[in-house]
């Protein structure tokens, strides 16, 4: 049966809430094109740069794995665990473009067997904790193939 | 060196690590009671005092330095109290330094303890949509261990790490900290015993994780002149550097607690890291290479970030920590032994304490008091630390 809760973001403004193909909302300065997230809103942090105005800017929805982990015992508050508390993957992705590495967690059921440096995943929705109105949704990492993309870095 | 560049440690002191469960200041009275003791210097010829600030746990933790200055007795001495999370003990004895090197004070009491709770550290309470640190937490649930875990990880991928590398690392430390009156853990451990401790954040293992403890550490830093006509010696301990730097942009290695690395998409990034260049800046202030190092205290969070220690100070380059600790080089007897104290791995986390114990260690190493893991002929010690949000911390101590 479908949920008949409200979905909402578990942050404002960090993504789009487009389940299709869905974006992490950064900044880019709009002197000098450094791109940040969260957001930069007050002062770009390029110390060679002045800049004070920053354009939002979707970040590249695909990247590669930086690096991995998974948190096997669950995370204190303010962390929101389901009951009984389900262990996740955790991964630091870089994006080409962007040139940065990008935290997130990885989509239920892939475990770190799942992940390798190097591994091409992509951004999608997903429900971080709910409560008996809401969803509360937040971004996540998921293997473009499904997984086990082997590689040396 | 000259006087005008360093200043001497006359004392220094610790309380014991543990999980004793009571006031903070207890542990930083104990603490400064031995280093004045072992410095002979009477606190009320203390002219300053640093304090190393908790914010977690111990109250009135926000103002450590007046804590512990009316804790001994109020007597007018100047105080200044810092926090810079893991680094808050270099940052106390930075500011104590530049008040003696600018000929402010020739006393100076620098003082950090902490009580811990059980478990993963957690981020002030309330609902902070703001805070970095809460949002990791709360989006994410990044705990600490899971930025350890990253590193450890890609150490892996990169220079082909093994778990069991990792592992003798904490094997290593265990053996080291066994006669040390101050450690807290003081068993040893074998390989085996480390592999089948439970997972917490793959690869990292609960033997391989720094525990949250209660501890305390002080030191009496005073200057060239007062310390040769109080001791009557020139046979002293010296600081000859302190290195408090941040991060250059674009920091391109992912730090706790952030979402992400800064953009290297406008300006690209040559030079050192992060890690690499809190003690470049160190070496750099002492006029001395990692070449001249006998013995260094490293900031080993978990098992694996010890191993990238060697390499970010320079004791090897890249991708050769593994072979330095197979080859017993950074075992008490080897090259450069790294983390005679036993390490975080045997004392655990009290963190405004921690980097000022690292001295501590070194002192007592240069001495030659360091009973039971005795690095012999040491005559210089380099500490590393990383506190939260980007301060580094590195302190060189010779004698």
């Amino acid at each position: 049966m479908p949920s008949a809760k409200t979905r909402v973001p578990a942050i404002d403004g960090w993504f789009t809430l487009d389940d299709d193909a869905p974006t992490l909302l950064g900044s880019r300065c709009t002197s000098c094109g450094t791109y940040a997230f969260p957001k930069e809103t007050f002062f770009c942090r390029n110390p060679g740069c002045q800049g004070k105005e920053f354009a939002e800017a979707p970040l590249s929805r695909q990247g590669t794995v930086w690096s991995y982990t998974d948190a096997c015992y669950q995370p204190p508050k303010p962390y929101v665990a389901a009951d009984p508390y389900v262990p996740f993957s955790i991964a630091a992705v870089e994006l080409a473009a962007e040139q940065m590495v990008v935290m997130g967690q990885v989509v239920p059921g892939v475990g770190v067997d799942e992940l390798s440096v190097g591994t091409e995943v992509e951004l999608v929705l997903d429900t971080l904790y709910e409560d008996d109105e809401h969803e509360y949704i937040v971004w996540k990492w998921k293997p473009v193939n499904g997984g086990s993309e082997v590689s040396d870095a | 060196m000259p006087d005008d560049k360093r200043v001497a440690v006359l004392g220094a002191g610790m309380h014991p690590w543990g999980k004793w469960g009571r006031n903070f200041v207890e542990y930083g009275l104990a603490a400064a009671g031995d280093a004045l003791s072992d410095a002979g210097v009477a606190w009320t010829d203390v002219q300053y005092v640093s304090g190393a600030d908790t914010i977690r746990n111990g109250y009135p933790g926000f103002i450590a330095g007046a804590t512990f200055a009316q804790a001994l007795g109020w007597t007018g001495a100047r105080v200044s109290s810092s926090y810079a999370a893991c680094a808050s003990g270099a940052q106390a004895v930075s500011n104590a330094r530049a008040q003696i090197l600018a000929g402010l004070c020739d006393v100076a009491l620098v003082v950090g303890a902490d009580t811990t709770p059980k478990g993963f550290f957690t981020p002030v309470g309330g609902d902070r949509k703001d805070d970095p640190d809460w949002l990791r937490f709360h989006l994410l649930g990044a705990t600490n261990p899971t930025y350890f875990a990253l590193y450890a990880r890609r150490r892996m991928a990169l220079f082909g790490a093994t778990e069991t590398d990792f592992a003798a690392v904490k094997v290593k430390n265990a053996r080291h900290g066994l006669e040390n009156p101050y450690a807290r853990y003081r068993k040893e451990v074998t390989i085996d015993e480390v592999l089948s401790s439970p997972m917490v954040a793959d690869p990292l293992r609960l033997l391989e994780i720094c525990a949250t403890s209660d501890g305390g550490a002080a030191l009496v830093l005073t200057s060239m002149e007062f310390a040769r006509r109080h001791a009557g010696t020139d046979n002293l301990v010296t600081i000859d550097a302190v290195s408090t730097v941040t991060p250059r942009y674009p920091q391109t290695v992912i730090e706790m607690p952030n979402f992400s690395t800064d953009s290297a998409a406008t300006i690209s990034t040559p030079g050192p890291t992060f890690k690499q260049s809190v003690a470049l800046a160190a070496y750099e202030e002492a006029g001395i290479g990692p070449e001249d190092i006998n013995v260094a205290e490293v900031y080993d969070l978990s098992s694996a970030l010890e191993l990238d220690w060697y390499e970010d100070i320079g004791l090897c380059k890249e991708g050769e920590a593994e072979r330095m600790l197979r080859d017993g080089d950074t075992t008490i007897g080897g090259r450069v032994p790294v983390n005679p104290s036993g390490g975080l791995s045997c004392f655990g986390e009290a963190i405004p304490a921690q980097a000022i114990a690292q001295v501590c260690e070194l002192v007592w190493q240069l001495r030659g008091q360091a009973e039971g893991r005795q690095v012999e002929g040491a005559r210089v010690g380099i500490t590393a630390n990383q506190g939260l949000f980007g301060h580094g911390s590195s302190i060189i101590v010779a004698s």
